[in-house]
């Protein structure tokens, strides 16, 4: 055995080994108790992975200048960031992952696939890298309300055309150029197509299910890093990838549960196609009710569940939240929230900005654990949530959210709902909650509004 | 042919390990498991490292994948981190 073929051995074994903390890594981020350690093992297992890689590496400079400027960067972004914009700070990360892909399938291109095989990786991952960076690019403009494309514009369906080209072009180019091979320079235009295909894939998918586009796009960023592993025959990133696709794809299957519907009716046709707008016609007033009446009420309740909604992170409401939540403790009142899976703008997103106001974990609650014991709460009070408290998906079988698992805050004692406006929330129904004999409706901004309550409560 | 299909194999068998792993994963911890897998997939930057540089797009390239690779690396573990830190029990 040649001195070469040893450090190959010893390195892939090295690979192994950081597999294994990979594995556990992932494992232990699965837990609370162990969440902190678990990430910190997964940053173990990327350091051995690399520095072990450092053997290989052709150009040193080059490499180190790379890492550096990508570190500073990362670094920056990481620590500088408010948790109210992690949505879109995940979104561009995902990018970056699938850039990076899509950058080795383009230069393993100029290395000349020796193969069929490695013809056809080449080609796929070239297709997920580039879908996954420009698809995360618009899911960052649309979550950081930098870009507004209405879904029936001539963009929206353009770009949606496009998206479907680029497939048709990537089976040509897999299939066919292997065998006549074109006259032109095939491989450019697909990278071109695939850009834009990634566009066509994100822009048509609107605001509220948005949770599901992140997720998908963080499986696919892994599922890229796979195959990219694949082509340069490296374990390591098959297995560490692979890992990352399966996690991203039980939460995009959490997320569409968490709607009722399927991944494809998300992606594909979104809430305004699917519903035959709802027949019912809402009669009745809505009651409205001023802050110091919603004080009175609540001070007098022993029970109170919060739910919030992504109105919450729009106003920066949660630390008034949390204030007026150890208010209410303090006086003798048992606080929950109630946090809907797809709440917000990602997976998690409630729970991230209410920890970041310092409520605890063990505080909230999901819609299965609180729906039965829903009629001892005294107060139900809703914060820039709407579709997730919607009645008709319990007792509407016409309505296109019919069936979505819902907070039942219709069967609390009272029920406050903090809103702006009337307007019905992203499925475009209308909410018969807000009519509901026991609802009350404080109108208004939710930061000012609870810091309203508050005030009573301090007096 | 034949290392594609003992690759394949370990593909096949490290997501069903994924999907198996993180089947239960509590509601509070599926952004700090997003932002954690995230930066997992940085392992990327292992492909890149090892990218050929003959060519002067190629050295471009693999600039560009190594860089991109470590934001995804850096910002992706420091912010979960962060986020994790925030996470308390009552």
């Amino acid at each position: 055995m040649s001195f070469f073929e040893n450090i190959s051995s010893i390195q892939n074994i090295i690979y192994i080994f950081s597999s294994i903390l990979f594995i556990s890594g992932i494992k232990m981020l699965g837990k609370e108790d162990t969440a902190v350690r678990g990430n910190f093992l997964s940053a173990l297992a990327m350091f051995i992975a690399v520095s072990v890689t450092f053997i290989n590496v052709i150009n040193p400079i080059l490499v180190f200048v790379g890492i550096g400027i990508g570190a500073i960067i990362g670094s920056l972004i990481a620590l500088k960031v408010k948790m109210t914009s992690i949505p879109e700070m995940v979104a561009l990360f995902n990018g970056f992952g699938g850039l990076a892909t899509f950058f080795i399938a383009w230069s393993e291109f100029n290395s000349i696939p020796s193969n069929n095989f490695q013809y056809l990786l080449v080609m796929i991952t070239t297709y997920i890298g580039g879908v996954t960076f420009s698809g995360s690019v618009i899911a960052y403009g649309k979550l950081s309300e930098t870009l507004k494309v209405e879904k029936s514009s001539i963009i929206t369906k353009l770009f949606t055309t496009l998206f479907y080209i680029s497939i048709i072009y990537l089976l040509y180019s897999i299939f066919i150029t292997k065998i006549f091979s074109p006259g032109f320079d095939f491989y450019t235009i697909l990278l071109i197509f695939t850009l834009l295909g990634g566009v066509g894939f994100v822009i048509p998918i609107g605001g509220g299910d948005m949770p599901v586009v992140i997720s998908l796009l963080n499986s696919f960023s892994g599922i890229a890093a796979a195959f990219a592993g694949l082509l340069l025959l490296n374990n390591v990133l098959i297995v560490a990838g692979s890992l990352v696709g399966a996690s991203g794809l039980i939460l995009t299957i959490i997320m569409a549960k968490a709607m009722n519907r399927s991944i494809g009716n998300i992606l594909f046709v979104g809430y305004a196609s699917s519903a035959s707008a709802s027949k019912s016609e809402e009669t009745g007033e809505v009651k409205p009710i001023n802050v110091s009446d919603a004080y009175l009420i609540l001070e007098n309740a022993s029970s109170v569940l919060v739910i919030p909604g992504y109105g919450m992170a729009v106003a920066q409401a949660q630390h008034v939240v949390r204030e007026l939540g150890e208010l209410l403790e303090a006086n003798g009142t048992e606080v929950r929230y109630g946090i809907h899976p797809v709440a917000g703008r990602m997976p998690g997103h409630m729970n991230v900005l209410l920890a970041e106001a310092n409520v605890p974990y063990d505080v909230l609650v999901e819609p299965e654990d609180v729906n039965p014991s829903m009629d001892t709460v005294d107060v139900a009070v809703v914060i820039g949530a709407n579709d997730v408290v919607n009645p008709s998906a319990t007792e509407e079988p016409g309505s296109p959210i019919y069936g979505m698992p819902i907070i039942e805050v219709h069967n609390a004692r009272t029920i406050f709902v903090l809103k702006r406006s009337m307007s019905s929330g992203f499925a475009g129904v209308q909410n018969p909650l807000f009519f509901k004999e026991n609802t009350r409706m404080l109108f208004g901004d939710a930061k000012e509004s609870i810091g309203g309550l508050v005030t009573e409560f301090k007096e | 042919m034949e290392i594609y299909i003992l690759l394949g194999f370990v593909l096949i068998l490290s997501i069903y390990l994924g999907l198996e792993l993180i089947s239960k994963v509590p509601s509070t911890l599926h952004t700090p498991l997003m932002s954690g897998a995230n930066a997992i997939s940085g392992i990327a930057l292992v492909g890149a490292l090892v990218l050929g540089s003959d060519t002067q797009l190629q050295q471009v390239l693999a600039f560009l994948a190594v860089m991109f690779a470590s934001i995804n690396v850096f910002g992706g573990y420091l912010v979960t981190n962060r986020m994790l830190k925030m996470f308390k029990k009552k």
